[in-house]
Protein backbone atom coordinates (compact mmCIF):
# COMPACT_ATOMS: atom_id res chain seq x y z
CA UNK A 1 0.00 0.00 0.00
CA UNK A 2 1.19 3.43 -0.69
CA UNK A 3 1.96 6.00 2.50
CA UNK A 4 1.43 9.67 2.22
CA UNK A 5 2.85 12.35 3.47
CA UNK A 6 0.15 12.75 5.50
CA UNK A 7 0.37 10.72 8.76
CA UNK A 8 4.43 11.04 9.21
CA UNK A 9 3.96 14.45 9.31
CA UNK A 10 1.20 14.30 11.86
CA UNK A 11 2.74 12.09 13.76
CA UNK A 12 5.80 14.39 14.14
CA UNK A 13 3.92 17.19 15.09
CA UNK A 14 1.84 15.65 17.61
CA UNK A 15 5.42 13.99 19.08
CA UNK A 16 6.51 17.97 18.70
CA UNK A 17 4.04 18.96 20.98
CA UNK A 18 4.18 16.04 23.43
CA UNK A 19 7.91 16.41 24.10
CA UNK A 20 8.71 20.01 23.65
CA UNK A 21 7.22 21.53 27.04
CA UNK A 22 9.20 18.96 28.81
CA UNK A 23 12.37 19.92 26.76
CA UNK A 24 12.12 23.01 27.85
CA UNK A 25 11.43 22.34 31.62
CA UNK A 26 14.67 20.30 31.33
CA UNK A 27 16.82 22.60 29.61
CA UNK A 28 15.27 25.60 31.91
CA UNK A 29 16.39 23.61 35.11
CA UNK A 30 20.07 24.09 34.15
CA UNK A 31 20.06 28.25 34.16
CA UNK A 32 21.54 29.83 36.04
CA UNK A 33 19.27 32.90 35.68
CA UNK A 34 16.16 32.73 39.15
CA UNK A 35 14.00 34.06 36.03
CA UNK A 36 12.35 30.79 34.84
CA UNK A 37 12.51 31.39 31.32
CA UNK A 38 15.37 33.54 30.25
CA UNK A 39 18.93 31.75 29.75
CA UNK A 40 22.01 32.94 31.70
CA UNK A 41 24.26 30.32 31.69
CA UNK A 42 24.74 26.87 32.62
CA UNK A 43 24.48 26.39 36.21
CA UNK A 44 23.34 23.01 38.37
CA UNK A 45 22.60 25.24 41.93
CA UNK A 46 19.02 24.39 41.77
CA UNK A 47 19.73 20.62 42.30
CA UNK A 48 21.54 21.32 44.88
CA UNK A 49 18.83 23.74 46.29
CA UNK A 50 16.51 20.48 46.26
CA UNK A 51 18.30 18.38 47.72
CA UNK A 52 19.26 20.70 50.81
CA UNK A 53 15.30 21.11 51.33
CA UNK A 54 14.35 19.76 54.01
CA UNK A 55 10.40 20.02 52.98
CA UNK A 56 10.63 18.79 49.76
CA UNK A 57 13.09 15.82 50.78
CA UNK A 58 10.23 15.14 53.85
CA UNK A 59 7.65 15.38 51.75
CA UNK A 60 9.28 12.83 48.89
CA UNK A 61 10.08 10.70 51.97
CA UNK A 62 6.58 10.30 52.58
CA UNK A 63 5.20 9.98 49.07
CA UNK A 64 7.73 6.75 48.76
CA UNK A 65 6.35 5.24 51.83
CA UNK A 66 2.78 5.73 50.84
CA UNK A 67 3.11 4.30 47.39
CA UNK A 68 5.07 1.61 48.58
CA UNK A 69 2.73 0.64 50.66
CA UNK A 70 -0.15 1.45 48.92
CA UNK A 71 1.22 -0.19 45.79
CA UNK A 72 1.96 -3.68 47.36
CA UNK A 73 -1.74 -3.33 48.89
CA UNK A 74 -3.43 -2.89 45.55
CA UNK A 75 -1.46 -5.72 44.28
CA UNK A 76 -2.58 -8.24 46.38
CA UNK A 77 -6.30 -7.13 46.47
CA UNK A 78 -6.26 -6.67 42.72
CA UNK A 79 -4.38 -10.14 41.42
CA UNK A 80 -7.21 -12.09 43.62
CA UNK A 81 -10.08 -9.65 41.98
CA UNK A 82 -8.21 -10.70 38.52
CA UNK A 83 -8.12 -13.88 39.31
CA UNK A 84 -11.61 -14.31 40.50
CA UNK A 85 -12.82 -12.55 37.16
CA UNK A 86 -10.70 -14.53 34.81
CA UNK A 87 -11.12 -17.90 36.35
CA UNK A 88 -14.07 -17.91 38.34
CA UNK A 89 -16.52 -17.68 35.62
CA UNK A 90 -19.81 -17.55 37.46
CA UNK A 91 -20.49 -16.48 40.67
CA UNK A 92 -23.01 -14.48 42.24
CA UNK A 93 -22.01 -10.28 42.51
CA UNK A 94 -19.30 -10.77 39.09
CA UNK A 95 -21.08 -8.04 37.16
CA UNK A 96 -21.32 -6.21 39.92
CA UNK A 97 -17.47 -7.04 41.35
CA UNK A 98 -16.25 -6.60 37.90
CA UNK A 99 -18.26 -2.66 37.79
CA UNK A 100 -17.16 -1.64 40.93
CA UNK A 101 -13.29 -2.81 40.12
CA UNK A 102 -13.00 -0.59 37.00
CA UNK A 103 -15.07 2.43 37.66
CA UNK A 104 -11.96 4.23 39.77
CA UNK A 105 -10.91 4.05 36.49
CA UNK A 106 -12.32 6.99 35.31
CA UNK A 107 -14.20 8.76 38.34
CA UNK A 108 -13.10 11.94 38.83
CA UNK A 109 -10.30 12.49 41.77
CA UNK A 110 -12.19 15.13 43.04
CA UNK A 111 -15.05 12.93 43.67
CA UNK A 112 -12.93 9.86 44.71
CA UNK A 113 -11.31 12.29 47.36
CA UNK A 114 -14.28 13.77 48.65
CA UNK A 115 -16.04 10.76 49.33
CA UNK A 116 -12.98 8.52 51.11
CA UNK A 117 -12.59 11.86 53.18
CA UNK A 118 -16.36 11.79 54.08
CA UNK A 119 -16.27 8.21 54.64
CA UNK A 120 -13.02 8.30 57.51
CA UNK A 121 -14.57 11.60 59.19
CA UNK A 122 -18.00 9.53 59.93
CA UNK A 123 -15.97 5.96 60.94
CA UNK A 124 -14.06 8.22 62.92
CA UNK A 125 -17.14 9.90 64.97
CA UNK A 126 -18.80 6.44 64.84
CA UNK A 127 -16.09 3.83 65.75
CA UNK A 128 -13.46 5.77 66.31
CA UNK A 129 -10.79 4.76 63.44
CA UNK A 130 -9.31 5.55 61.80
CA UNK A 131 -7.93 8.26 64.32
CA UNK A 132 -7.08 11.90 62.43
CA UNK A 133 -5.87 11.71 58.91
CA UNK A 134 -2.19 11.00 57.35
CA UNK A 135 -0.08 8.33 56.32
CA UNK A 136 -2.96 5.73 56.83
CA UNK A 137 -5.96 7.01 55.56
CA UNK A 138 -3.79 8.32 52.58
CA UNK A 139 -2.86 4.56 51.72
CA UNK A 140 -6.00 3.24 51.95
CA UNK A 141 -7.38 5.63 49.30
CA UNK A 142 -4.52 5.09 47.06
CA UNK A 143 -4.84 1.16 47.06
CA UNK A 144 -8.26 1.75 46.37
CA UNK A 145 -7.77 3.37 43.34
CA UNK A 146 -4.63 1.61 42.06
CA UNK A 147 -6.23 -1.52 42.38
CA UNK A 148 -8.33 -0.92 39.43
CA UNK A 149 -5.18 -0.75 37.45
CA UNK A 150 -3.58 -3.75 38.52
CA UNK A 151 -7.01 -5.55 37.59
CA UNK A 152 -6.46 -4.29 34.47
CA UNK A 153 -3.26 -5.38 33.62
CA UNK A 154 -3.13 -8.49 35.40
CA UNK A 155 -6.25 -9.63 33.97
CA UNK A 156 -5.27 -9.30 30.22
CA UNK A 157 -2.15 -11.34 31.11
CA UNK A 158 -4.32 -14.49 33.34
CA UNK A 159 -6.50 -14.21 30.21
CA UNK A 160 -3.46 -14.95 27.75
CA UNK A 161 -2.22 -17.84 29.24
CA UNK A 162 -1.89 -21.37 28.66
CA UNK A 163 -5.04 -22.93 31.10
CA UNK A 164 -3.69 -25.94 30.12
CA UNK A 165 -0.35 -25.90 32.25
CA UNK A 166 -3.03 -25.59 35.36
CA UNK A 167 -5.43 -28.23 34.59
CA UNK A 168 -2.10 -30.25 34.06
CA UNK A 169 -1.13 -29.69 37.37
CA UNK A 170 -4.63 -30.28 38.98
CA UNK A 171 -4.69 -33.56 37.41
CA UNK A 172 -1.30 -34.63 38.53
CA UNK A 173 -3.00 -33.75 42.12
CA UNK A 174 -2.02 -30.51 43.29
CA UNK A 175 -4.83 -28.28 45.04
CA UNK A 176 -5.72 -24.99 43.73
CA UNK A 177 -4.20 -23.16 46.00
CA UNK A 178 -0.20 -24.78 45.07
CA UNK A 179 -1.29 -24.78 41.62
CA UNK A 180 -1.67 -20.75 41.46
CA UNK A 181 1.67 -20.36 43.44
CA UNK A 182 3.82 -23.30 41.48
CA UNK A 183 2.34 -22.66 38.52
CA UNK A 184 0.55 -19.15 37.86
CA UNK A 185 2.16 -16.83 39.75
CA UNK A 186 5.64 -17.54 37.72
CA UNK A 187 3.47 -17.39 34.58
CA UNK A 188 2.18 -14.20 35.32
CA UNK A 189 4.93 -12.76 37.50
CA UNK A 190 5.79 -9.70 34.30
CA UNK A 191 1.87 -8.82 34.52
CA UNK A 192 2.54 -8.45 38.72
CA UNK A 193 5.73 -6.20 38.27
CA UNK A 194 4.37 -3.59 35.71
CA UNK A 195 0.89 -3.67 37.60
CA UNK A 196 2.89 -2.98 40.83
CA UNK A 197 4.98 -0.35 39.39
CA UNK A 198 1.75 1.65 37.68
CA UNK A 199 0.59 1.66 40.90
CA UNK A 200 3.56 3.04 42.71
CA UNK A 201 3.68 5.66 40.03
CA UNK A 202 0.03 6.46 40.61
CA UNK A 203 0.05 7.02 43.65
CA UNK A 204 3.43 9.24 43.51
CA UNK A 205 1.56 11.17 41.02
CA UNK A 206 -1.17 11.91 42.90
CA UNK A 207 -2.41 15.41 44.14
CA UNK A 208 -6.07 15.45 44.52
CA UNK A 209 -6.90 12.47 46.35
CA UNK A 210 -4.24 13.24 49.11
CA UNK A 211 -5.07 16.49 49.49
CA UNK A 212 -8.47 15.90 51.00
CA UNK A 213 -7.45 12.68 52.85
CA UNK A 214 -4.52 13.89 54.05
CA UNK A 215 -4.34 15.76 57.66
CA UNK A 216 -1.65 18.11 58.98
CA UNK A 217 1.91 17.62 58.58
CA UNK A 218 1.26 14.79 55.99
CA UNK A 219 1.89 16.89 53.00
CA UNK A 220 2.69 14.65 49.80
CA UNK A 221 5.65 15.45 47.17
CA UNK A 222 2.78 16.38 44.77
CA UNK A 223 0.97 19.21 47.38
CA UNK A 224 4.37 20.36 48.11
CA UNK A 225 5.11 21.22 44.48
CA UNK A 226 1.28 22.49 44.28
CA UNK A 227 1.77 24.71 46.52
CA UNK A 228 4.80 26.49 45.33
CA UNK A 229 3.97 26.38 41.92
CA UNK A 230 0.59 28.22 42.89
CA UNK A 231 2.59 30.86 44.48
CA UNK A 232 4.61 31.16 41.16
CA UNK A 233 6.99 29.73 38.83
CA UNK A 234 10.74 29.03 41.41
CA UNK A 235 13.59 27.61 39.15
CA UNK A 236 13.92 24.69 42.03
CA UNK A 237 10.49 23.23 41.02
CA UNK A 238 12.03 22.63 37.25
CA UNK A 239 14.99 20.68 39.42
CA UNK A 240 12.83 19.00 40.98
CA UNK A 241 10.33 17.57 38.14
CA UNK A 242 13.82 16.83 36.16
CA UNK A 243 14.71 14.56 38.84
CA UNK A 244 11.50 12.95 38.85
CA UNK A 245 11.38 12.89 35.25
CA UNK A 246 14.50 11.16 34.71
CA UNK A 247 14.04 8.59 37.15
CA UNK A 248 10.77 7.68 35.48
CA UNK A 249 11.86 7.02 31.78
CA UNK A 250 14.81 5.44 33.25
CA UNK A 251 12.32 2.75 34.94
CA UNK A 252 10.19 2.79 31.81
CA UNK A 253 13.01 2.51 29.71
CA UNK A 254 14.72 -0.36 31.54
CA UNK A 255 10.99 -2.07 32.29
CA UNK A 256 10.77 -2.12 28.48
CA UNK A 257 13.99 -3.61 27.52
CA UNK A 258 13.81 -6.62 29.75
CA UNK A 259 10.50 -6.98 28.30
CA UNK A 260 11.39 -7.18 24.75
CA UNK A 261 14.46 -9.04 25.78
CA UNK A 262 11.94 -11.64 27.23
CA UNK A 263 9.91 -11.51 24.37
CA UNK A 264 12.59 -12.55 22.26
CA UNK A 265 13.99 -15.23 24.22
CA UNK A 266 10.90 -16.83 24.04
CA UNK A 267 10.36 -16.08 20.38
CA UNK A 268 13.70 -17.51 19.83
CA UNK A 269 12.47 -21.22 22.02
CA UNK A 270 9.71 -21.60 19.91
CA UNK B 1 -12.15 -23.83 30.22
CA UNK B 2 -11.79 -25.07 33.56
CA UNK B 3 -12.08 -23.62 36.79
CA UNK B 4 -9.78 -24.50 40.10
CA UNK B 5 -12.77 -26.33 41.66
CA UNK B 6 -15.03 -27.89 38.56
CA UNK B 7 -12.69 -30.89 39.01
CA UNK B 8 -12.80 -32.75 42.42
CA UNK B 9 -8.42 -33.54 42.85
CA UNK B 10 -7.45 -37.00 44.01
CA UNK B 11 -6.95 -37.36 47.64
CA UNK B 12 -4.21 -34.58 48.89
CA UNK B 13 -1.06 -35.68 49.57
CA UNK B 14 0.31 -33.72 52.77
CA UNK B 15 1.80 -30.95 51.55
CA UNK B 16 2.47 -27.35 53.05
CA UNK B 17 -0.69 -25.48 51.16
CA UNK B 18 -2.85 -28.25 51.77
CA UNK B 19 -2.42 -27.74 55.60
CA UNK B 20 -3.82 -23.71 54.94
CA UNK B 21 -6.80 -25.25 53.01
CA UNK B 22 -7.72 -27.57 55.26
CA UNK B 23 -7.63 -24.96 58.35
CA UNK B 24 -9.60 -22.80 55.91
CA UNK B 25 -12.34 -25.55 55.08
CA UNK B 26 -12.42 -26.14 58.98
CA UNK B 27 -13.54 -22.91 59.62
CA UNK B 28 -16.14 -22.90 56.64
CA UNK B 29 -14.53 -21.19 54.42
CA UNK B 30 -13.42 -22.45 50.74
CA UNK B 31 -10.44 -20.83 49.15
CA UNK B 32 -12.48 -19.71 46.05
CA UNK B 33 -14.74 -17.24 48.46
CA UNK B 34 -12.24 -15.95 50.42
CA UNK B 35 -10.46 -14.78 46.58
CA UNK B 36 -13.57 -13.10 46.29
CA UNK B 37 -14.58 -11.70 49.35
CA UNK B 38 -11.35 -10.09 49.96
CA UNK B 39 -11.29 -7.82 46.87
CA UNK B 40 -15.03 -6.90 47.36
CA UNK B 41 -14.95 -6.61 50.41
CA UNK B 42 -12.30 -3.58 50.10
CA UNK B 43 -14.62 -2.34 47.54
CA UNK B 44 -17.49 -2.60 49.43
CA UNK B 45 -15.91 -0.73 52.40
CA UNK B 46 -13.26 2.05 50.47
CA UNK B 47 -15.72 2.92 47.09
CA UNK B 48 -19.63 1.65 47.21
CA UNK B 49 -20.31 2.85 51.37
CA UNK B 50 -17.62 6.57 50.80
CA UNK B 51 -20.30 7.09 47.55
CA UNK B 52 -23.32 6.41 50.11
CA UNK B 53 -22.13 8.25 52.31
CA UNK B 54 -21.67 11.28 50.02
CA UNK B 55 -25.09 10.86 49.14
CA UNK B 56 -25.88 11.22 53.11
CA UNK B 57 -24.39 14.18 53.48
CA UNK B 58 -25.11 15.87 50.56
CA UNK B 59 -28.55 16.11 52.35
CA UNK B 60 -27.29 17.80 55.17
CA UNK B 61 -26.51 21.09 56.10
CA UNK B 62 -23.60 22.78 56.86
CA UNK B 63 -22.82 23.31 60.50
CA UNK B 64 -20.39 24.67 63.06
CA UNK B 65 -18.62 21.57 65.13
CA UNK B 66 -16.84 18.81 64.24
CA UNK B 67 -18.00 17.10 61.62
CA UNK B 68 -19.19 20.28 60.07
CA UNK B 69 -22.84 19.18 58.90
CA UNK B 70 -26.18 18.47 60.52
CA UNK B 71 -26.44 14.95 61.91
CA UNK B 72 -28.69 12.57 59.63
CA UNK B 73 -30.17 11.15 62.39
CA UNK B 74 -30.96 11.99 66.27
CA UNK B 75 -32.03 10.29 68.94
CA UNK B 76 -34.72 12.21 71.30
CA UNK B 77 -36.16 10.55 73.78
CA UNK B 78 -35.83 7.32 72.45
CA UNK B 79 -37.37 8.32 68.99
CA UNK B 80 -34.93 8.36 66.18
CA UNK B 81 -35.65 11.00 63.72
CA UNK B 82 -34.26 11.56 60.18
CA UNK B 83 -33.84 14.85 58.85
CA UNK B 84 -32.97 15.05 55.44
CA UNK B 85 -32.42 18.87 53.90
CA UNK B 86 -33.12 19.10 49.94
CA UNK B 87 -31.47 22.75 50.24
CA UNK B 88 -27.93 22.08 48.47
CA UNK B 89 -29.95 20.15 45.25
CA UNK B 90 -32.16 23.50 45.15
CA UNK B 91 -29.00 25.93 45.07
CA UNK B 92 -27.56 23.97 42.57
CA UNK B 93 -30.33 24.70 40.04
CA UNK B 94 -31.45 28.02 41.36
CA UNK B 95 -27.96 29.32 41.59
CA UNK B 96 -25.99 30.87 38.71
CA UNK B 97 -22.98 29.67 39.34
CA UNK B 98 -23.63 25.62 39.22
CA UNK B 99 -25.10 25.16 36.41
CA UNK B 100 -22.67 27.69 34.67
CA UNK B 101 -19.90 25.81 35.56
CA UNK B 102 -22.13 22.46 34.88
CA UNK B 103 -22.28 23.66 31.06
CA UNK B 104 -18.81 24.85 30.90
CA UNK B 105 -17.46 22.08 32.17
CA UNK B 106 -18.96 19.75 29.77
CA UNK B 107 -18.46 22.39 27.13
CA UNK B 108 -14.55 22.27 27.48
CA UNK B 109 -14.43 18.41 28.07
CA UNK B 110 -15.95 18.02 24.84
CA UNK B 111 -14.41 20.41 22.69
CA UNK B 112 -11.04 19.11 24.24
CA UNK B 113 -11.65 15.59 23.27
CA UNK B 114 -12.83 16.09 19.89
CA UNK B 115 -9.44 17.95 19.26
CA UNK B 116 -7.77 15.56 21.32
CA UNK B 117 -9.27 12.92 19.14
CA UNK B 118 -8.29 15.05 15.86
CA UNK B 119 -4.65 15.00 16.97
CA UNK B 120 -4.27 11.41 18.46
CA UNK B 121 -6.08 9.37 15.78
CA UNK B 122 -3.41 10.37 13.07
CA UNK B 123 -0.90 9.48 15.47
CA UNK B 124 -2.05 6.29 16.74
CA UNK B 125 -2.78 4.86 12.94
CA UNK B 126 0.78 5.98 12.21
CA UNK B 127 2.04 4.00 14.34
CA UNK B 128 -0.05 1.15 14.18
CA UNK B 129 0.97 1.24 10.09
CA UNK B 130 4.95 1.94 11.25
CA UNK B 131 8.05 -0.69 10.52
CA UNK B 132 7.92 -2.75 13.35
CA UNK B 133 11.23 -1.33 14.32
CA UNK B 134 9.93 1.43 14.77
CA UNK B 135 6.72 0.82 16.39
CA UNK B 136 7.89 -0.26 19.81
CA UNK B 137 9.73 2.84 19.89
CA UNK B 138 7.24 5.04 18.59
CA UNK B 139 4.48 3.00 21.73
CA UNK B 140 7.45 3.75 24.18
CA UNK B 141 7.42 8.01 23.47
CA UNK B 142 3.38 7.71 23.79
CA UNK B 143 3.99 5.78 26.94
CA UNK B 144 6.81 7.78 28.21
CA UNK B 145 4.72 10.82 28.90
CA UNK B 146 1.83 8.81 30.53
CA UNK B 147 4.05 7.10 33.31
CA UNK B 148 5.37 11.40 33.85
CA UNK B 149 3.76 12.69 36.56
CA UNK B 150 0.70 14.91 35.56
CA UNK B 151 0.96 17.56 37.96
CA UNK B 152 4.70 18.32 36.32
CA UNK B 153 3.60 17.81 32.99
CA UNK B 154 0.90 20.75 33.51
CA UNK B 155 3.81 22.71 34.92
CA UNK B 156 5.95 22.04 32.07
CA UNK B 157 3.46 23.72 29.68
CA UNK B 158 2.63 26.18 31.68
CA UNK B 159 6.11 27.24 31.56
CA UNK B 160 5.92 26.50 28.09
CA UNK B 161 3.50 29.30 27.38
CA UNK B 162 4.15 31.98 29.76
CA UNK B 163 4.39 35.42 29.04
CA UNK B 164 7.71 35.25 28.62
CA UNK B 165 7.90 31.01 27.96
CA UNK B 166 9.81 29.72 25.42
CA UNK B 167 6.61 29.94 22.40
CA UNK B 168 6.31 33.83 23.24
CA UNK B 169 10.41 34.31 22.61
CA UNK B 170 9.85 32.05 19.23
CA UNK B 171 7.49 34.44 17.89
CA UNK B 172 9.62 37.41 19.92
CA UNK B 173 12.39 35.96 17.04
CA UNK B 174 9.87 36.86 13.98
CA UNK B 175 8.82 40.80 15.74
CA UNK B 176 5.48 39.20 16.83
CA UNK B 177 4.44 40.82 20.04
CA UNK B 178 3.84 38.20 23.34
CA UNK B 179 0.42 36.22 23.22
CA UNK B 180 -1.41 36.23 26.64
CA UNK B 181 -1.91 32.26 26.87
CA UNK B 182 -2.21 31.80 29.90
CA UNK B 183 -4.69 31.87 32.27
CA UNK B 184 -6.88 31.51 29.43
CA UNK B 185 -9.84 29.20 28.20
CA UNK B 186 -7.32 28.55 25.99
CA UNK B 187 -5.10 27.48 27.88
CA UNK B 188 -6.38 24.97 29.62
CA UNK B 189 -8.21 23.32 26.24
CA UNK B 190 -4.32 22.89 25.68
CA UNK B 191 -3.66 21.45 28.68
CA UNK B 192 -6.40 18.80 28.74
CA UNK B 193 -5.57 17.63 25.17
CA UNK B 194 -1.53 17.43 25.98
CA UNK B 195 -2.73 15.95 29.40
CA UNK B 196 -4.86 13.42 27.99
CA UNK B 197 -3.47 12.24 24.41
CA UNK B 198 -1.62 9.55 25.44
CA UNK B 199 -4.85 8.12 26.85
CA UNK B 200 -6.34 8.37 23.93
CA UNK B 201 -3.50 7.18 21.65
CA UNK B 202 -3.26 3.76 23.34
CA UNK B 203 -6.92 2.92 22.75
CA UNK B 204 -7.19 3.59 19.20
CA UNK B 205 -3.14 1.87 18.54
CA UNK B 206 -4.53 -1.51 20.12
CA UNK B 207 -7.89 -0.87 17.85
CA UNK B 208 -5.94 0.20 14.48
CA UNK B 209 -2.85 -2.03 14.36
CA UNK B 210 -5.35 -5.02 14.45
CA UNK B 211 -6.72 -3.71 11.76
CA UNK B 212 -6.63 -6.30 8.65
CA UNK B 213 -4.79 -4.86 5.77
CA UNK B 214 -6.26 -7.16 3.34
CA UNK B 215 -9.43 -5.10 3.48
CA UNK B 216 -7.52 -1.70 2.62
CA UNK B 217 -5.47 -3.84 -0.06
CA UNK B 218 -9.15 -4.83 -1.58
CA UNK B 219 -10.60 -1.26 -1.26
CA UNK B 220 -7.56 -0.12 -3.25
CA UNK B 221 -7.56 -3.05 -5.64
CA UNK B 222 -11.63 -1.98 -6.24
CA UNK B 223 -10.41 1.46 -7.10
CA UNK B 224 -11.21 3.14 -4.33
CA UNK B 225 -9.11 6.26 -3.56
CA UNK B 226 -6.98 6.19 -0.19
CA UNK B 227 -9.54 8.76 1.56
CA UNK B 228 -12.80 6.50 0.76
CA UNK B 229 -10.63 3.48 1.75
CA UNK B 230 -10.12 4.79 5.53
CA UNK B 231 -13.87 6.83 5.60
CA UNK B 232 -15.62 3.54 4.52
CA UNK B 233 -13.63 1.12 6.52
CA UNK B 234 -11.13 1.98 8.65
CA UNK B 235 -13.20 4.65 10.63
CA UNK B 236 -16.22 2.25 10.91
CA UNK B 237 -13.94 -0.41 11.90
CA UNK B 238 -12.07 1.73 14.56
CA UNK B 239 -15.34 2.67 16.37
CA UNK B 240 -14.51 0.48 19.84
CA UNK B 241 -11.33 2.51 19.65
CA UNK B 242 -12.22 5.81 19.35
CA UNK B 243 -15.42 5.43 21.62
CA UNK B 244 -12.81 3.89 24.37
CA UNK B 245 -10.61 6.58 24.13
CA UNK B 246 -13.06 9.75 23.62
CA UNK B 247 -14.54 8.34 26.90
CA UNK B 248 -10.93 7.54 28.89
CA UNK B 249 -10.57 11.96 28.09
CA UNK B 250 -14.23 13.00 28.10
CA UNK B 251 -14.76 11.64 31.73
CA UNK B 252 -11.85 12.56 33.84
CA UNK B 253 -11.77 15.87 31.78
CA UNK B 254 -15.20 17.00 32.94
CA UNK B 255 -13.85 16.56 36.93
CA UNK B 256 -10.72 18.03 35.68
CA UNK B 257 -9.26 20.24 38.87
CA UNK B 258 -4.98 20.52 38.74
CA UNK B 259 -5.41 21.84 34.87
CA UNK B 260 -8.29 24.91 35.61
CA UNK B 261 -6.05 26.10 38.84
CA UNK B 262 -3.16 26.06 37.12
CA UNK B 263 -3.78 27.06 33.62
CA UNK B 264 -7.32 28.47 33.53
CA UNK B 265 -8.10 32.20 34.83
CA UNK B 266 -10.55 33.39 37.41
CA UNK B 267 -13.19 33.19 35.19
CA UNK B 268 -12.45 30.08 33.86
CA UNK B 269 -15.38 28.07 35.13
CA UNK B 270 -15.19 24.46 36.10
CA UNK B 271 -17.06 22.04 38.45
CA UNK B 272 -14.06 20.25 39.40
CA UNK B 273 -12.19 23.55 40.73
CA UNK B 274 -16.19 24.45 42.15
CA UNK B 275 -15.87 21.38 44.46
CA UNK B 276 -12.74 22.06 45.46
CA UNK B 277 -13.59 25.63 46.20
CA UNK B 278 -16.56 24.40 48.14
CA UNK B 279 -14.57 21.94 49.91
CA UNK B 280 -11.30 24.02 51.42
CA UNK B 281 -12.31 27.26 50.85
CA UNK B 282 -15.92 27.29 52.34
CA UNK B 283 -15.24 24.40 53.78
CA UNK B 284 -19.31 23.56 53.35
CA UNK B 285 -19.10 20.02 53.22
CA UNK B 286 -22.62 19.02 52.31
CA UNK B 287 -22.83 21.47 49.33
CA UNK B 288 -19.93 19.79 48.12
CA UNK B 289 -21.42 16.50 47.95
CA UNK B 290 -24.26 17.49 46.52
CA UNK B 291 -22.23 19.07 43.65
CA UNK B 292 -20.28 15.56 43.37
CA UNK B 293 -23.51 13.76 43.26
CA UNK B 294 -24.57 16.15 40.95
CA UNK B 295 -20.75 15.51 38.73
CA UNK B 296 -21.48 11.65 39.05
CA UNK B 297 -24.97 11.62 37.19
CA UNK B 298 -23.01 13.25 34.74
CA UNK B 299 -20.77 11.16 33.80
CA UNK B 300 -22.56 8.05 34.78
CA UNK B 301 -23.78 7.79 30.83
CA UNK B 302 -20.27 7.58 29.27
CA UNK B 303 -19.06 5.74 31.58
CA UNK B 304 -21.65 3.53 30.61
CA UNK B 305 -20.80 3.63 27.15
CA UNK B 306 -17.02 2.88 27.83
CA UNK B 307 -18.59 -0.42 29.46
CA UNK B 308 -19.59 -1.30 26.37
CA UNK B 309 -17.46 -0.27 24.14
CA UNK B 310 -15.10 -2.29 26.46
CA UNK B 311 -17.74 -5.34 26.63
CA UNK B 312 -17.75 -5.62 23.12
CA UNK B 313 -14.33 -5.79 22.28
CA UNK B 314 -13.72 -8.44 24.95
CA UNK B 315 -16.86 -10.58 23.55
CA UNK B 316 -15.24 -10.31 20.06
CA UNK B 317 -11.74 -11.44 21.29
CA UNK B 318 -13.63 -14.09 23.01
CA UNK B 319 -15.56 -15.27 19.86
CA UNK B 320 -12.08 -15.76 18.19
Amino acid sequence: MKRGWFLPIAATLGFAFLYAPIVSLVVFSFNESDLVTVWSGFSTKWYGAVLADPQILGAAWLSVQIAFSAASIALVLGTLCAVALVRFRKFRGRTLLAGTVSAPLVMPDVITGLSLLLLFVAMEATIGWPSGRGLLTIIIAHSTFCMAYVVVVVQSRLGDMDVSLEEAAMDLGATPVRVFFDITLPIIAPALISGWLLAFTLSLDDLVIASFVSGPGSSTLPMVIFSKVKLGVSPDVNALATIIIAIVALGVLAATIVQLRNHNNRAKAH
Amino acid sequence: MSTFDAQSPPPPRPRAWSGVERALAAVGLSGKALVIAAPALWLTVFFLVPLAVVFGISLTIKQFGRPPYSPLLTNEDGTVQLTLHLNNYLRLFTDGLYVAAYLSSIKIALISTIITLLIGYPMAYAIARAPDQWRNILLMLVILPFWTSFLLRVYALSGFMRGNGVINQFLGLFGIPPVVMMQTDFAVYVGIVYTYLPFMILPLYTNLVKLDGALLEASADLGARPVRTFLSITLPLSRPGIIAGCMLVFIPAIGEFVIPSLLGGPSTLMIGRVLWDEFFANTNWPRAAAVAIAMLIVVVVPIMLLQRAQDAVQDKERGK
